[in-house]
């Protein structure tokens, strides 16, 4: 428990931190406010629309899949690759059997062409 | 209870002090280096050769206009810059950057200088915190009402995940050759040495992996040949377009902070931590402590100039070139590292 005091106390520095720096400009206030200033930038011109409006690659979205399946994967990788030393043969067919598995999804999603961007 | 408190604070405030130098001391080497490469002269007119252009720099941003722009949602907008900060801050508290080498004051054990000793999850706190990282990219982004700021943002957090699981993977290798998730372990697992002549570094036991993570932590910092969320030829500044003063600065400050973090533990990893090569060093009392903080800066200090050197010598991937890079070539190969750790342990050569 001791080990995570400094954890704690630093979080609450490193929060501190940005607030005192934000604050900052807050204080040291140059300048005054004109609506032309707070147009958002494109190209000096007025914005065509409003930015959320816009079309992104639906990929981006197919990538935040991937993610959330591969990142799980190597959840169950720490632990198992913490104690490999004392699992040995048996608990490194077992992986390798979690990773097959894996191994079709993977060429799966590259198959299915998830992975191209053209 | 009283000392240890004082103990935790002075230590607190000394990594914290350490980790902000880097910043103006990074953002100098950072121009002076690219002069350098260019064949430029750099900042050298404030100070002895332009040392003290950082400092002005920082007046001068904090002397611009802070301005809101109208369509931003507020809330979200300020608080990606703070989140930024907080998460490049607090990596690096869980870093060794010395050896533990059992000093003592007022008969309580101090720990050398490493701040939180002895974790017992610290690679994956590290980690942990680490994966914040996408949120004030994806925030900034999203709140901006700017086309850039958008189309940066989705990049950099496409990005951002999907190097960030070549890197985690790349990483087993070495919990399966030290067997442990806490840090100062698993530098004291790469001293002496491998093979008979090699020092026992993860870089040459795992050549692979330390590869791949190197390469993952240029794409996650948003460095070149990776800086795509703001490639400025196309996006303007990315998602950090609609920021200006003290709130851009906090962005700025973040990604040389990223940068120092990340060749921590590159070297905690990979680099032997504060082993020196083929030297055997105890590294006991006052002088063990600042002599393994002295090897370590020197491995964190060769990293940094390797990252300036890097950005100012590569050119930029195009998007598809990086994502193919990050699913379909550093995938399969760390996780052939990993599996090239395993046959070598059960074969008994690691």
């Amino acid at each position: 428990m001791d080990h995570y005091v400094p954890i704690l106390i630093f979080t609450l520095i490193a929060v501190s931190v940005p607030i005192i720096i934000l604050m900052i400009a807050k204080v040291v206030r140059f300048g005054s406010y004109d609506p032309v200033k707070a147009e958002p930038y494109e190209c000096g011109i007025e914005a065509t629309s409003f930015a959320l409006d816009t079309r992104f690659s639906i990929r981006y979205y197919l990538i935040a899949v991937l993610f959330v399946v591969f990142d799980v994967e190597t959840i169950f990788l720490f632990p198992w690759a913490v104690v490999f030393d004392e699992l040995a043969l048996f608990g490194f067919i077992e992986m390798m059997v979690f990773l097959a598995i894996l191994l079709v999804g993977y060429l799966y999603a590259w198959r299915r062409g998830a992975l191209e961007w053209a | 209870m009283w000392v240890d408190l004082i103990v935790i604070g002075v230590k607190l405030a000394f990594g914290l002090v350490v980790l902000l130098t880097t910043v103006p001391i990074m953002v100098w080497v950072e121009r002076r280096g690219s002069a350098l490469i260019q064949d430029r002269l750099g900042p050298n007119r404030v100070g002895p050769l332009g040392l003290f252009q950082p400092i002005v720099d920082v007046v001068k941003l904090l002397a611009k206009e802070v301005i809101t722009p109208a369509g931003v949602r507020p809330l979200l907008y300020i608080l990606a810059p703070a989140i930024a900060v907080i998460v490049a801050l607090s990596t690096f508290i869980a870093i060794p950057i010395g050896k533990d080498s059992g000093l003592e004051l007022f008969g309580h054990a101090v720990n050398g200088f490493i701040v939180a000793p002895d974790l017992n999850i610290g690679l994956l706190y590290v980690f942990a915190i680490a994966s914040f990282g996408v949120y004030p990219l994806l925030l900034a982004g999203w709140s901006s009402d700017n086309k850039y700021a958008l189309l940066g943002g989705v990049r950099a957090s496409a990005q951002a995940i999907s190097y960030e699981i070549a890197m985690i993977i790349a990483i087993v290798g070495v919990l399966m050759s030290s067997g442990t998730l806490r840090l100062q372990q698993i530098v004291d697992a790469q001293s002496g040495v491998w093979m008979g002549f090699l020092p026992h570094w993860n870089v040459f036991s795992q050549p692979i992996g330390a590869l791949i993570f190197m390469v993952a932590v240029f794409a996650e910092t948003n460095r070149l040949p990776f800086d795509l969320p703001e490639a400025d030829a196309e996006l303007v500044a990315g998602y950090h377009t609609e920021y200006s003063s003290i709130r851009f600065a906090a962005f700025y400050m973040s990604e040389y902070l990223h940068m120092t973090v990340a060749a921590s533990l590159v070297t905690v990893l990979f680099l032997g931590g504060w082993n020196l090569p083929w030297i055997d060093i105890p590294f006991e009392g006052w002088a063990g402590a600042l002599l393994s903080m002295g090897v370590f800066g020197i491995k964190v200090a060769t990293l940094l100039w390797f990252f300036v050197w890097v950005r100012w010598t590569l050119p930029r991937f195009r998007y598809d070139q990086l994502m193919a890079l990050g699913w379909k070539v550093m995938v399969p190969l760390a996780v052939l590292n990993f599996l090239w750790v395993g046959v070598a342990m059960a074969l008994g050569y690691m």
